[in-house]
């Protein structure tokens, strides 16, 4: 009976150490949380022992979860905040950033709608509520019903810090869980806009965007976020406690490399360009 | 005959059963007392945290505030805001709103279905409109919430023309579908178990049938249908899933009911997954999770209380 006791906490311990020593886990950003998945499974498939594990939660609990050292690696899609920085410097933390991929944010409009381009200033002017009729942006004389994220959303954030200039949404946005109600809702609503990830749109058109009143209206292609000429696109990133090292630095590395790059636009995130890509590569 | 002594060791078996029945009922109200405990000690910041109430006090949660220099007051719900803003106004506003289309739509629907099924169905037909409306309480709420995201809210709008799509109406509809079979189990079971006498007694003195049933029936169930109406009305109050979905989760004040609305619950849903611990927006949040469960209490303490006094009068027994 004592043998056996022996036994069953010895494998326990190994166990631990086996869970607590080998595996790399991964955090955060519903964005990245599928392109996270599919890194991991190729990263394992060619690196027969290591172990991988990758969660979302959002980039805000990643971050939480990297902060209370939970979590290797934090996937955000947006950048830490003031307060979040504060917290990590008191924790004796050197949040290291690495960003791993593209993303950029489109505007829907309904497929009847005859508008076909906004700037950032009438964007800005919608999403606050200061346009509230389509014929002041060149379209019918309708009300426009303005349609957005839950405000923990990383696209809420980015959309309102990159566009809003931080100033509020409208109270009459529509919040909807998740971009997919997004697009469903503008898709039926022939007065309505909506924004989201480049890769959701079906059943609704993309606005093309001009960042200026003089700058050309861009349309959200792979190509424009990629080359950086499309006005809302952003980075994903992979944030660490520490500057990465061994097996954490390996794989970042893959992930930043021509392969790792080919799996994300696989995905249909936007791979980085090549020498940005290089640069980032953690020495 | 058979002797009717217990032997110790059956004894010792009843003791343990009523002992084991007891702790069942004691575990109900012990899981009430810590989610409660749990809740409101997350929630107490508001009344003792200064850097809580410099953005979120009891005040400012209630009235209009000045949040920039030089515009109007507002009430207004943006607590991911540069000045994070905290009204409760405008989602109470938003959840009575729901809560009242919800009623308007479930009563007559439950109380209706429930005198029919109980009153005039035959037996057969009873035992087919039971269940189908009891199924409609199986039905997950997010279901519903999908159903009047994507069918309802465009059938009202091609309909009556709404300016916005999801809206107070739409989502109270969807809601009074979940709350119909709750008020309808309820009442139909009171209203079946008005005894046999009484419709007796009622046909012997010449009443018809739907003399019976409303002037006799309807009133002798009416503490139970009060009791389902009561139910119903908590559910409608908490439910999450089906207006987070339908009801456009705008925080706007407005009497009007075809404007998008926010509520309590929905807020909670929505943001509680990503706020930081122990932050303003955190402690908020709990608060309003607090005054959704006193808010649920007292209606079922004030439910429970009109139906004694319902039980007391049709007994005959009122003061």
């Amino acid at each position: 009976m004592k043998k056996l006791m022996i036994a069953g906490a010895a494998l326990m311990v190994l166990g631990a150490m086996a869970v607590a020593g080998g595996a790399i886990t991964i955090k955060g950003s519903d964005t990245l949380v599928r392109l996270g998945q599919r890194w991991a499974e190729v990263y394992m498939e060619k690196n027969p022992g290591a172990i991988i594990q990758v969660s979302g939660g959002g980039s805000g609990t990643g971050i939480a979860a990297l902060l209370n050292s939970a979590t290797d690696v934090c996937q955000s899609s947006r950048d830490m905040k003031e307060k979040e920085n504060k917290l990590a410097a008191e924790k004796g933390l050197k949040a290291y950033r690495v960003s791993v991929a593209l993303d950029g944010i489109a505007v829907f409009l309904h497929e009847k709608n005859p508008v076909t381009e906004l700037s950032f200033a009438q964007l800005k002017g919608i999403y606050t509520g200061a346009i509230t009729n389509w014929k002041e942006v060149g379209g019918p004389d309708a009300r426009i019903i303005v349609y957005g994220r839950e405000n923990n959303s990383g696209t809420y954030a980015f959309f309102k810090e990159h566009v809003l200039d931080e100033e509020d949404f409208s109270d009459f946005t529509q919040t909807l869980p998740g971009t997919a109600a997004v697009v469903n809702a503008v898709s039926k609503d022939p007065n309505g806009i909506g924004y989201g990830g480049i890769a959701w749109a079906t059943g609704v058109k993309y606005a093309a965007v001009r960042k200026g009143d003089n700058d050309p209206a861009i349309e959200p292609t792979m190509e424009a976020v990629s080359n950086g000429t499309y006005p809302i696109s952003r980075d994903l990133y992979w944030f660490f406690a520490a500057k990465p090292e061994g097996e954490l630095k390996k794989l970042v590395n893959w992930a930043l490399s021509e392969e790792g790059q080919k799996v994300a636009a696989d995905m249909d995130y936007v791979p980085l360009p090549k020498d940005k890509a290089a640069a980032n590569v953690v020495k | 005959m058979r002797e009717l002594k217990f032997k110790p060791k059956s004894r010792w078996r009843e003791f343990l059963g009523e002992k084991f029945i007891a702790v069942n009922a004691l575990v109900a109200l012990f899981s009430i007392l810590l989610i409660f405990v749990f809740i409101f000690k997350e929630a107490v910041p508001v009344f003792t945290d200064a850097e809580v109430q410099e953005e979120a006090s009891l005040h400012k949660m209630t009235f209009k505030q000045e949040y920039y220099e030089g515009r109007d007051p507002k009430w207004s719900w943006q607590p991911n805001s540069e000045v994070p803003k905290y009204s409760l106004f405008p989602l109470l506003l938003g959840t009575l709103k729901a809560a009242i289309i919800a009623m308007l739509v479930a009563i007559p629907l439950g109380v209706g279905a429930a005198i029919y099924s109980s009153e005039f169905a035959g037996h057969r037909t009873r035992e087919i409109i039971k269940p189908a409306i009891e199924m409609l309480a199986a039905i997950p709420s997010v279901v519903l919430g999908f159903f009047a995201l994507m069918i309802l809210a465009s059938f009202l709008q091609s309909t009556f023309g709404f300016v916005f799509r999801l809206n107070a109406i739409n989502a109270g509809i969807a809601l009074g579908l979940a709350v119909v079979p709750i008020i309808f189990t309820v009442a139909e079971d009171a209203m079946t178990s008005v005894p046999r006498s009484l419709r007796d007694a009622a046909v012997a003195l010449g009443a018809n049938p739907w003399q019976v049933s409303i002037t006799m029936v309807l009133p002798a169930a009416m503490p139970g249908i009060a009791a389902g109406i009561v139910l119903g009305f908590g559910r409608a109050i908490g439910e999450t899933m089906i207006v987070l979905m339908a009801s456009g989760n705008a925080a706007i004040i407005s009497g009007s009911f075809v404007e998008s609305i926010r509520t309590f619950s929905a807020t909670i849903a929505a943001e509680l997954a990503e706020v930081v611990f122990g932050d303003t927006h955190y402690t908020v949040l709990f608060f309003i999770g607090s005054l959704l469960f006193v808010f649920t209490f007292v209606v079922n303490l004030a439910g429970d209380m009109v139906l004694v006094r319902l039980k007391e009068r049709l007994q005959g027994r009122s003061r």
